[in-house]
C-alpha cells in the first residue's frame, strides 16, 4: 500500500498545469498585498482601521463557520482557504475609521451570510460579498458611513487608542470634542460639495484636504496599495487586464473631461488617488469569483468599471463609486465572458470550417 | 372540496404571497409599515371577495373565449368601488396607498383565483376561498409590514390613526429617538429580503410539519 502511494505521480486538477495555484495560496498572497497600504491607512487615519479590521475579520470568519455548520458541510476546509478573512478586510478597508462596533459587524454578517453563503458559498457567489457589505452598510446608515476622520496631518489632535474605542464601541465622540470638530468628509466628498455650490476647482483646492496630486493621506494610502497590487500582479495572483483596463479607462474619460473644462473636472490622477480607485482596481475588480474570467472580457470588464466610476463620481449621488461600479459589472460579468469566448486551442476559425 | 382544505390552501398550503408568488408588486411597494399593509391587505381582501362571487355567479353565461375581459371588467368595477369609499372614508390613508390602491386590478392572485377557482366552483366555496386567500395575503403583508418597520425605523404600528380613527395614535410603539434606523430595509430591496425570509421560514415550518407526519405513524406503530 505504501509502495503503490510512493509510485503516484502528484497531479493537479484540469488543466493539469504544473503550477501551485490553490485557493488559500491566493488569499494569503492578497492579505500580504493589502500589508502595506493598510499600515499606511493606519498611519493616516488612526487606531479604528485596525480595529474595524479585526472586527470584521473575525466576524466574517464567525459567519462563515456558522453558515457551513448550518449547511451541513466540513467547516475546516472553507475556513482555511482565508477567503473569509480576505472579504472582511477588504470590508473593514472601506469603512470609515470611527464606525460604531456594531454595524461593522452587521455589514460583515451581510456580506458573508447574504452574498456569500446563501449563494452557494465561495465560487458561487455572483457579486464580490466585501462590497455587497459595504453598499448594504451605506444605504443603510448614511450618517456614520461619510464621518469620515482627516488625514492624521491635517487633524490638531490625534485621536489615541483609548478615543478611538470609545468611539467604536460606546459611539461617543473623543472627550471634549463633538463629532464635527473630529470628523470631515472625504476629498470625493467635499469636491462634489464644492462643486454642487459652483465654486471653481482652483477654489475648492485650496482645501488643506488637497495633496500634492491625489487627496492629502489617501494618495500616500493609494500608493501602498498600488505597490501590493503590483507585487500580486508581478505573483501572477492577478492578471494585469483589468487594473490596467479599468485605470487606463478611467484615465481617459477623466482626462478628457478635464482638457474640456479644468474648473469642473478635476486632473486625472486625483481620480486615481483619492477614494478607493487603487484598491478596487487591483483588490476588489479582480475578485476572481465575480470578475470576468477571459481575456477580452476582463479588459472590456475593467474598462466599463473605470468608466463607470468616472460617471457615478460625476454624475451620481454618492461620492465615491467604486463599489455601485464594481457590482453593477458583476451583474454584467456572464454575459461579458459568453460574448468573449476565446478560441479553443487547436480550432479552426468559423470561415475556413465550411469550405 | 370542503371548507377546511380551502382555508387551510388559502392560508397555507397555497398561499398567494408566500407559495403562488403572485401580487408581489403591491406586496413589496406598499409594506413599509404594518398598518399599510394592513390596509392594502383589507382593500384586496374585500375585491376578492367581491369578485369570486361574482365570478362564480355568472360562470354558466359567460362564453369561454371572453372569459378574461369578463373577468377584468368584473374587478376593475370593484377596485374602483372600493377605491372611492377609502377616498370618502380614509382620506389620508388612501393618498398615502395612492396609486396602488387602482393598482389592485392587476394583482394577478385575484384574477388567478377567479380564473383557477371561481370560475369552477359554486357562489359559497368562491366566497369563502376569497376570505381565505384574501386573509392569508393580508398577513404576509402584516407580517412583512411589521419587519420592515420594526426593523427600518424602530416603529410598530405607526400611522394607525388614519385607520382606527384619532384613538389608536397611542398604539404606537417605539425604540424612541435613538434608534437611527437601517434605511435599506424599508427601501425596496428590504421588501424583496424580507419576502425572501418570510418564504425561507414557512419552507422551513412546512418541512418540520412533514417530518412530524411521518415520524407519527412509525412512533405508533412500534
Amino acid at each position: 500500500m505504501l509502495y503503490h502511494n510512493a509510485m503516484q505521480f502528484r497531479t493537479s486538477r484540469a488543466p493539469h498545469l504544473p503550477n501551485n495555484y490553490r485557493i488559500n495560496r491566493v488569499m494569503g498572497e492578497v492579505l500580504l498585498a493589502l500589508i502595506p497600504g493598510t499600515l499606511a491607512m493606519w498611519w493616516y487615519f488612526g487606531w479604528g482601521v485596525l480595529i474595524n479590521i479585526a472586527l470584521a475579520c473575525s466576524t466574517a470568519v464567525l459567519a462563515e463557520w456558522l453558515c457551513l455548520y448550518a449547511r451541513g458541510r466540513n467547516p475546516l476546509p472553507a475556513l482555511a482557504d482565508l477567503s473569509a478573512m480576505v472579504t472582511g478586510w477588504l470590508l473593514a478597508l472601506a469603512l470609515s475609521p470611527l464606525l460604531p462596533w456594531w454595524q461593522t459587524v452587521l455589514g460583515s454578517l451581510f456580506a458573508i451570510i447574504v452574498a456569500k453563503q446563501l449563494y452557494g458559498g465561495l465560487g458561487y457567489n455572483p457579486f464580490n460579498p466585501a462590497m455587497v457589505g459595504y453598499v448594504f452598510l451605506l444605504i443603510s446608515f448614511p450618517v456614520t458611513m461619510t464621518r469620515w476622520l482627516p488625514p492624521d496631518v491635517l487633524s490638531q489632535q490625534t485621536l489615541s487608542l483609548a478615543d478611538n474605542l470609545r468611539a467604536i464601541f460606546q459611539g461617543l465622540p473623543p472627550i471634549s470634542q463633538g463629532w464635527d470638530a473630529v470628523t470631515q468628509a472625504t476629498p470625493l466628498d467635499q469636491m462634489r460639495t464644492g462643486l454642487s455650490q459652483n465654486q471653481m476647482l482652483s477654489e475648492i483646492r485650496q482645501n488643506p484636504l488637497w495633496g500634492d496630486y491625489g487627496a492629502r493621506g489617501w494618495e500616500w494610502c493609494a500608493n501602498w496599495f498600488l505597490l501590493g497590487g503590483l507585487y500580486l500582479v508581478w505573483r501572477k495572483v492577478i492578471s494585469w487586464r483589468i487594473p490596467a483596463s479599468l485605470l487606463g479607462a478611467l484615465l481617459l474619460i477623466a482626462g478628457l473631461f478635464w482638457l474640456a473644462d479644468p474648473e469642473t473636472h478635476p486632473f486625472p490622477a486625483f481620480h486615481l488617488f483619492s477614494g478607493a480607485t487603487i484598491l478596487g482596481a487591483f483588490f476588489i475588480a479582480t475578485d476572481p469569483v465575480s470578475a470576468s474570467t477571459t481575456p477580452r472580457g476582463q479588459l472590456i470588464y475593467g474598462a466599463m468599471i473605470g468608466l463607470l466610476i468616472f460617471v457615478i463620481r460625476t454624475w451620481g449621488d454618492y461620492p465615491d463609486a467604486v463599489a455601485f461600479a464594481v457590482l453593477l459589472l458583476n451583474m454584467a460579468a456572464p454575459t461579458i465572458d459568453h460574448y468573449t469566448q476565446p478560441t479553443v486551442f487547436g480550432a479552426r476559425p468559423k470561415s475556413s470550417h465550411g469550405t | 372540496m370542503n371548507y377546511r382544505t380551502i382555508i387551510s390552501d388559502g392560508l397555507w398550503r397555497n398561499n398567494q404571497a408566500l407559495v403562488a408568488l403572485l401580487g408581489l408588486c403591491p406586496l413589496l411597494a406598499v409594506t413599509s409599515t404594518l398598518i399599510n399593509g394592513l390596509g392594502l391587505g383589507m382593500a384586496t381582501t374585500l375585491v376578492l371577495l367581491l369578485s369570486n362571487v361574482s365570478v362564480s355567479a355568472i360562470r354558466y353565461w359567460v362564453p369561454d373565449e371572453i372569459r378574461l375581459p369578463v373577468f377584468v371588467l368584473i374587478i376593475a368595477s370593484f377596485v374602483t368601488t372600493v377605491e372611492l369609499v377609502m377616498n370618502a372614508y380614509f382620506h389620508e390613508f388612501y393618498k398615502i396607498l395612492g396609486i396602488f390602491i387602482p393598482l389592485i386590478v392587476t394583482n394577478c392572485a385575484i384574477i388567478g383565483r377567479a380564473e383557477a377557482f371561481a370560475s369552477r366552483n359554486p357562489v359559497h366555496a368562491a366566497a369563502v376561498d376569497g376570505l381565505a386567500v384574501g386573509t392569508g395575503f393580508t398577513l404576509v403583508l402584516v407580517v412583512l409590514g411589521g419587519l420592515r418597520e420594526l426593523i427600518g425605523q424602530g416603529t410598530l404600528f405607526a400611522g394607525a390613526h388614519l385607520m382606527f380613527g384619532e384613538a389608536a395614535r397611542s398604539w404606537v410603539l417605539s425604540f424612541g429617538p435613538d434608534y437611527a434606523g437601517v434605511l435599506l430595509v424599508i427601501l425596496p430591496p428590504g421588501a424583496f429580503l424580507g419576502l425572501a425570509l418570510l418564504v425561507m421560514i414557512r419552507n422551513v415550518l412546512d418541512r418540520v410539519v412533514v417530518r412530524r407526519a411521518q415520524t407519527a405513524p412509525a412512533a405508533v406503530a412500534a
